[in-house]
């Protein structure tokens, strides 16, 4: 089916979007949890799960950075039917959105003040899978450990390291998302995150 | 109902709160500021809670307002009244059933669950509030961990009364980084805060203010080491429930004195006494 700018909205904005916050609070809330997502159909090559992120977080108040091949035609016309959110660069975005090689360098973007750290992106990584397996995390909203496929560990540990400050990650596939806030302390494996425990 | 948007508010708006929900979670226990809106109720009947609650209900919610502990006062009721008319979600008054809990002043005496989210009203967000007016200056505080003056007004406790004689809104320290108001729930709940298998969510209409506890946060109490927290409750068992273990409303019964403890936990009272529990005033 060609999808075109002024279709795959929220069938119904109002439930739609609610039903969708509800799965990326949970995920931001439980890191390493992975949860289902859909209601909007974004053009490609952005995932269910992206797009309805973007259309439940993002409005006319939220700057949108679109990397690499996400940056499309396609896209660019339906968030602006869908969102009229304004398209800019890394350094002004709100909400970023793209494959994890295309959103680099992470120090382009606002990590936020001393003063208010939430002026901070969040970006939207596109994965070609996510599973609940690979780095291991702890921190707050974490029981004792949890583990997720993320692109890297050095990345996230430097992010931890400018806490409070620091930008946040929600991973989307198909139609499924995890997050990563900027207090998860990630490592690579169990044994290294108990000798790692104290550096922060 | 069909007068109104799902829950109320407009679409923006939700969106609005839902991204200060979302850098809430991110950042335990700092303040995000966020645009509140005018509600119809005023200032201090919990604007900041029900913001918060319209904007992560979902109509397969069950939704319960407690307001120190009673589901049945006004607060409660017109609040609970308001979201089955604006959101048409299930309401309840049992702890266990609802999905979403929005409260004033208190923490259920049942431990909440992984599937439910406690949603607070805030007064005054800011625990530096009152040794410092200037928000540019609390502002400055948190963000260089500059605390002391919050140990030295809990030490003017001590050397005035003996002990440290805070006994709601007891301010607690998250994750060891920032310093953050409870809300006004006796310090007997303060214990409840961290670990919490639910994510608490704060909510400051007034004061235009948003913060956050994911599930599992820890959470401590500030205290010394030779004057420990202590949380603390009447010394009585409940009059109608015989409850040693929850929390207690003191309850003026005449002009001569007579007075009875009750649990301040309405549902948490009920559900003991429909058990067969009972105590030394129940009729």
């Amino acid at each position: 089916m060609q999808v075109t700018a002024l279709s795959g909205g929220f069938d119904n904005p109002a439930i739609g979007s609610a039903h969708a916050f509800r799965s990326v609070m949970e995920a931001m809330a439980r890191p390493g949890s992975v949860q289902d997502i859909q209601g909007a159909v974004p053009p490609a090559p952005l995932t269910v799960a992206a797009g309805t992120v973007l259309l439940t977080l993002c409005d006319t108040d939220t700057p949108v950075y679109l990397a690499g091949k996400a940056d499309t035609d396609d896209v660019r016309k339906w968030l602006a039917f869908h969102t009229g959110a304004p398209l800019t660069g890394p350094s002004h975005a709100m909400f970023a959105v793209g494959e994890w090689d295309a959103l680099m360098p992470l120090d382009g973007y606002p990590v936020g003040t001393p003063e208010y750290p939430d002026r901070s992106t969040t970006l939207i990584v596109e994965c070609a899978e996510l599973e609940a397996a690979g780095a291991t995390l702890r921190g707050p909203g974490i029981k004792s450990e949890a583990t997720l496929s993320l692109p890297e560990t050095r990345a996230f540990q430097s992010n931890r390291a400018l806490f409070p400050l620091g930008l946040d990650f929600i991973f989307t596939s198909g139609d499924r998302l995890a997050a990563l806030p900027r207090s998860a302390v990630v490592s690579r494996s169990s044994s290294e995150a108990v000798a790692h425990r104290g550096d922060f | 109902m069909t007068d109104y948007n799902f829950a109320y508010l407009d679409e923006q708006t939700k969106r609005m709160i839902r991204r200060a929900i979302l850098k809430g979670l991110a950042i335990p226990g700092y303040q995000v500021p966020f645009a509140s809106r005018e509600m119809p109720m005023p200032y201090g009947w919990g604007t900041g809670g029900v913001q918060v609650s319209a904007a992560v209900l979902t109509p397969d919610d069950t939704f319960k307002v407690i307001d120190q502990g009673a589901d049945d006062t006004t607060n409660a009721v017109s609040i609970r009244t308001f979201f089955e008319r604006t959101a048409g979600v299930e309401t309840t008054t049992a702890t266990s059933e609802a999905s979403v809990i929005q409260t004033r002043h208190r923490i259920p005496e049942e431990p909440l669950t992984e599937d439910q989210i406690l949603v607070y009203q805030v007064p005054i967000p800011e625990p530096l509030r009152f040794l410092e007016p200037r928000e540019s200056e609390t502002r400055k505080m948190h963000s260089l961990e500059e605390y002391g003056l919050m140990h030295v007004k809990l030490y003017e406790d001590i050397s005035r009364h003996g002990h440290i004689a805070t006994s709601y809104a007891y301010p607690v320290k998250v994750e060891g980084r920032y310093v953050m108001d409870p809300s006004p729930i006796p310090k007997f709940d303060n214990p409840k805060l961290g670990d919490m298998p639910a994510i608490q969510l704060f909510g400051a209409g007034r004061e235009q203010r948003i913060y956050a506890l994911p599930p599992y946060t820890q959470v401590v109490s500030l205290d010394f080491e030779d004057h420990p927290f202590e949380a603390s409750k009447a010394d009585h068992a409940c009059g109608l429930c015989g409850a040693t273990d929850s929390y207690l409303d003191e309850v003026i019964m005449d002009d001569q004195g007579g007075r009875m403890f009750v649990c301040s936990d309405t549902d948490y009272c009920e559900a003991r006494r429909a058990a067969g529990h009972k105590g030394k005033d129940a009729a």
